[in-house]
């Protein structure tokens, strides 16, 4: 039985991020055993999917969702079947020994409790990815595991290669998220749906669509991209900068499987075209053999570890890209084994680093005797790894043997491409496990002994269960594996697991060659490190660097493009702006044709004129003022002008307000413009003004045109009408105008009050700060102005 | 009647913009201030034009008894006046500081926030 | 500007345009004014007296400093939405109450509280302005 019922989904999800709340103050109150208690949230998380497995690999499937805005029809939505319990298990499983694991690997560092803090959030953003029904949620936590994964590598935020590391993954995994929002939001349209249960049933739908490449496509770019797939993959091995819980966990373990599980979520609608079983097979192939072929080249335990992280999601993307029940089975398998084992590994790589002081292979040597359980561990989690009996590694492995097994020339390919990659991977589990334990002592920079049992509970734990799950084959087979194949499939399928073979076949012989191939590799890994490093070097050039270039190439662009577009000359803006205002006035009409009609002239008053031409002369007055006594005098002309117009047209409210502030306008405008200067003329040379002149007589023209246009089409009075209506009937009162300003608008208002009221502090502001030259000068700034502060700020920089 | 008002606006708007394109602040704020008037007036005429009927409803009646002006572009542009005012003021003042720190009134020689010549920005992470 | 008659009207002008404004303030409902206005002309009030009699005057004769003013203002005026909560109304709807003080009916609503709010943002936050730039002036 569920532990809380399907429902508590929601605060399973949430509970992780409330923990990243709490974590920073237990941390600081209980140092590193803080983790004793913090591993508790994932432990019942754990409990709470445990319990909904057991009832999935009975075939219910659980979509509970909560309202959440419901007068937008929002709601978080959630989808529980086998991938996503299998998932979510894993998760929050390895999550538990991996929140102990920090606490014994970060003991005693200052900012402990943050590490805790952005490890919960990825937590919970990792298992509302996998559960999420709605399209978009998935997309939101997507997004979230990526920016969780920035934080984490660029945990050391002091060196550089961390950061680059974290703007790396960042800028890649983030990107593809992008493609697959695109994707989602193509699918969103073409099904209709929002809902991931509701798209996975909608059949031949998307795959018999003409946008069908598209959507591909753009989920491909997210898959691939989170799950490193070449030529993405070189963010990957970068992320071995952050410190060990973080790649055993994030970069071997969960976050880069999100890509994998996303293929294998949209296989049933996506999967099983010509496009997938080409494209997936030939990237995941290509990834599987470069990521290999990379580790072997490295030295240091982590880089070892993290490309052949590459090399088995290369694997698991060919292997459901062959959409064939068996290998799918296969890469279910694997993809369980691999979370296991090579979690394990990872949290072994980082307990030597922690006690020996090292994780460099050709400095590490016989320290089986020292560390004798974590090599006990590591020798557990490297046979899983190098796919041997009684392991869930060889399971894994005889069945997508079995899958890949099979006539044609695309199957032998596949066939030869996993032996060889199978046989490498084989050569690094064992250069792992055996190297740093095996042979004379080397001195390391520290002494080393047996790590913690915070450090070493993960490690033991993980890879006894490797060996546990393969030896009741039977049952992950039903509750685990079974389920999860199905969903990948889109149908019910029973599994029945054997740990040994049932038959003898090409899979027994296929997994004798990888072990023959693997162990004569492993003896002569020198002598193929060397010869992988002289390739390498002859290439020169990678992806890696490639990013690098990207990044300055867009760095330059965009300086250049700013240095054009933003020139720091006010004018061109203001030019620029009012052309395209003229043009958007002009074009429109020009283009239909759809000028007013030439107005007749009105039966004006004779006052009426006049202060229509008062208003005209104010303006022309001002454009030509040669003193600043005149031009404040005409601007305050062309006000009052303005005010007596609101007063004949029936606005006394508008008039009385227009004259209060034209006449505090002439008052500060004099006040202030005794202290600037006028120069009598304009400053602009003739070419100029006539260009300007032109963009504001197209301005003028264009407004109006436009005002002409609007005047001529019937008047709706409707929102008018209501006003007058029920100013007095609701509102009390008879003064229209005061009725809608401070009842039926009351809340307008009370924000534009608010800015009159900000704009009198920021006029405060600006008067009160002195001028730093005018406290330290004794000399009056306004007689002699000093030349601009601009020379100071350049000779400082 | 608002056809005529429509070319009065539109000799409103050349004026202020012409006066805002100008490089010397002065002229700028003094092209602001029309602005401000000039959409005033746009928006009171869209909301078409009655003469001399205030919208006050008379002691003894509900609704207003005869048509009266628009009372709806009266009530934004209120509130638009002394917004505009305060803003004025504020760039008023904003301008007068930055003669006195800057020593000149012409918009192209003010570059503090975009210097001449800005250095690329650094490569690197 | 500091004529004599000047210095000495200024301080009954100013008096009477601040009674004015109030009586603008408060007939704003019914006839032509209101907040925005009656606190235009307050504001031109003060900026005249300090014109004429020195900001320090003007500071010492209004007592708070005019953007406290204006904050008060800002309250009220956000207070007056509050009542209509308390009737289960959404804020800001418009409460009213007829008070019979010596035989005469005295509406008060909350309206009303709200422009009075807006007629001291408007006094300090342009009486600052205007006081501030006076205060420039003559330093």
């Amino acid at each position: 039985m569920p532990l809380f019922g399907p429902e508590a989904t929601l605060f399973a999800v949430l509970a992780p991020f409330v923990a990243a709340i709490f974590a920073p103050a237990v941390t600081r109150h209980l140092k590193h055993n803080a983790a004793w208690v913090l591993a508790i949230v994932p432990a019942v998380v754990f409990l709470h999917f445990a319990g909904l497995a057991g009832l999935v690999a009975q075939g219910a499937v659980f979509a509970p969702s909560t309202d959440w805005a419901p007068s937008y029809g929002l709601t978080l939505s959630f989808y529980i079947d086998g991938l996503s319990s299998l998932f979510a298990l894993l998760i929050s499983g390895i999550g538990t020994f991996i929140v102990l694991y920090s606490g014994g690997y970060l003991k005693g560092h200052p900012h402990q409790g943050r590490f805790f803090s952005f490890i919960f959030m990825f937590m919970g953003s990792m298992l509302g990815l996998v559960t999420a029904d709605n399209l978009i949620t998935l997309f939101v936590f997507w997004e979230l595991t990526s920016i969780t994964s920035f934080l984490l590598i660029g945990f050391d935020h002091l060196r550089m290669a961390s950061r680059r590391a974290a703007l790396q993954a960042l800028v890649v995994t983030g990107g593809g998220g992008l493609a697959l929002l695109a994707g989602f939001l193509l699918i969103m349209g073409l099904t209709g749906e929002a809902n991931m249960s509701a798209v996975l049933a909608s059949g031949d739908l998307l795959r018999e669509s003409g946008a069908y490449p598209v959507v591909f496509l753009l989920v491909l770019g997210g898959a691939f991209t989170k799950s490193a797939q070449f030529p993405f993959h070189f963010w990957l091995p970068n992320a071995m900068e952050a410190p060990t819980p973080v790649s055993a966990y994030l970069h071997s373990a969960t976050m880069v499987k999100a890509g994998v599980y996303l293929l294998m979520r949209v296989q049933p609608v996506l999967g099983d075209t010509e496009l997938w079983t080409f494209v997936l097979p030939l990237f995941g192939g290509t990834t599987l053999i470069v990521g290999t072929l990379l580790a072997v080249r490295q030295t240091d335990l982590k880089l070892m570890l993290a490309y052949t992280t590459v090399a088995s999601l290369g694997l698991l993307v060919m292997l459901t890209g062959t959409s064939i029940d068996k290998a799918i089975e296969g890469a279910a398998l694997y993809l369980f084994a691999h979370s296991l084992f090579k979690g394990a590994l990872f949290m072994v790589a980082g307990t030597i680093d922690h006690e020996a002081g090292t994780r460099d292979i050709t400095r590490l040597g016989g320290l089986r005797k020292a560390m004798p359980i974590t090599f006990a561990a590591a020798c557990l989690a490297g046979l899983s790894m190098s796919g041997l009996p009684p392991f869930i590694g060889f399971i894994a492995k005889e069945y997508l043997y079995e899958g890949i097994w099979g006539e044609g020339g695309a199957s032998a390919l596949l066939t030869a491409t996993a032996v060889v990659g199978n046989a490498l991977m084989l050569v690094i589990a064992a250069a792992v496990a055996l190297r740093p334990f095996t042979g004379v002592k080397v001195e390391t920079p520290k002494h080393a002994h047996e790590g913690p049992i915070l450090l070493i509970a993960g490690p033991v734990v993980l890879s006894i269960l490797g060996l546990l799950f393969a030896l009741t084959a039977h049952w992950t087979g039903e509750t685990l594996i079974g389920p999860t194949v199905g969903s990948i499939l889109g149908e019910a399928h029973a599994l029945n697991l054997h740990l040994m073979p049932t038959h003898i076949g090409a899979p027994l012989f296929l997994s004798l060659i990888t072990i023959a191939l693997g162990v004569a590799l492993y003896l002569r890994l020198d002598a193929l490190r060397h010869a992988m490093f002289r390739l390498l070097q002859a290439i020169g050039w990678g992806p890696d660097k490639g990013f690098d270039q990207a990044i300055a190439g867009i760095v330059s662009l965009s300086t250049g493009v700013t240095r054009i577009v933003q020139g720091g000359r006010l004018q061109v803006y203001l030019v620029l702006t009012f052309a395209v205002t003229a043009l958007a006035l002009l074009v429109p009409p020009a283009l239909t044709g759809s000028w007013p009609q030439v107005p007749s002239v009105p039966d004006f008053r004779f006052y009426e004129w006049t202060v229509l031409a008062i208003a005209a002369a104010g303006l022309v007055a001002v454009l030509t003022a040669r003193t600043r006594l005149t031009a404040i005098v005409s601007l305050g002309i062309q006000g009052f002008a303005v005010a007596l117009i609101f007063m004949l047209f029936g606005a006394p409210d508008l008039s009385f307000t227009q004259f209060m502030v034209e006449t505090l306008s002439v008052v500060i405008l004099a006040l202030v413009m005794t202290r600037l200067n006028l120069a009598p003329r304009d400053h602009r040379r003739v070419v100029h003004r006539v260009f300007d002149g032109a963009i504001a007589i197209a301005i003028g023209f264009g407004f109006g045109a436009l005002l002409m246009q609007i005047t001529e089409l019937p008047f709706d009075s409707k929102l008018s009408d209501f006003f007058a209506e029920y100013s007095r009937a609701i509102a009390h009162g008879r003064n229209i105008v005061n009725v809608i300003i401070v009842d039926f608008r009351g809340f307008d208002t009370l924000g534009e009050i608010s800015v009159v009221m900000v704009t009198g502090l920021a006029v405060l502001a600006l008067i009160r700060v002195r001028p730093r030259r005018q406290r330290e000068d004794v000399a009056p700034a306004t007689e002699q102005p000093v030349k601009p502060a601009i020379k100071h700020k350049e000779a400082a920089s | 009647m608002e056809a005529t008002f429509s070319i009065l606006i539109g000799l409103f708007f050349a004026v202020s913009v012409y006066l805002v394109m100008s490089r010397q602040i002065v002229r700028i704020l003094l092209g602001i201030g029309i602005l401000g008037n000039a959409v005033n007036l746009l928006i009171f005429t869209s909301g078409r034009l009655t003469r001399e009927v205030p919208p006050v409803i008379p002691p003894e009646a509900v609704t207003p008894l005869e048509a009266t002006a628009n009372p709806l572009p009266q009530a934004l542009i209120l509130t638009a006046i002394v917004i505009s005012f305060s803003f004025f003021a504020f760039l008023l003042v904003l301008a007068f500081r930055a003669y006195q720190e800057l020593g000149t009134d012409d918009a192209n020689e003010m570059r503090v926030a975009e210097p001449v010549g800005d250095a690329a920005p650094p490569q690197g992470y | 500007m500091r004529t004599v008659i000047f210095r000495t009207i200024a301080p009954y002008l100013a008096a009477l345009m601040v009674l004015f404004s109030i009586f603008v303030l408060l007939r704003g409902h019914n006839e032509p004014g209101g907040g925005f206005i009656g606190g235009l002309i307050a504001a031109s009030a003060f900026a005249i007296y300090g014109i004429a009699c020195g900001v320090a005057a003007v500071r010492r004769a209004i007592s708070f400093h005019p953007m406290t003013i204006s904050g008060f203002g800002l309250f009220l005026a956000t207070v007056s939405g509050l009542p209509s909560l308390f009737v289960s109304q959404p804020f800001m709807t418009s409460q009213w109450l007829y008070i019979h003080a010596f035989g005469v009916e005295v509406p008060l609503s909350t309206p009303m509280f709200f422009d009075i709010g807006v007629y001291f943002v408007v006094v300090g936050a342009i009486g600052s302005i205007a006081l501030g730039l006076e205060e420039r002036e003559s330093d």
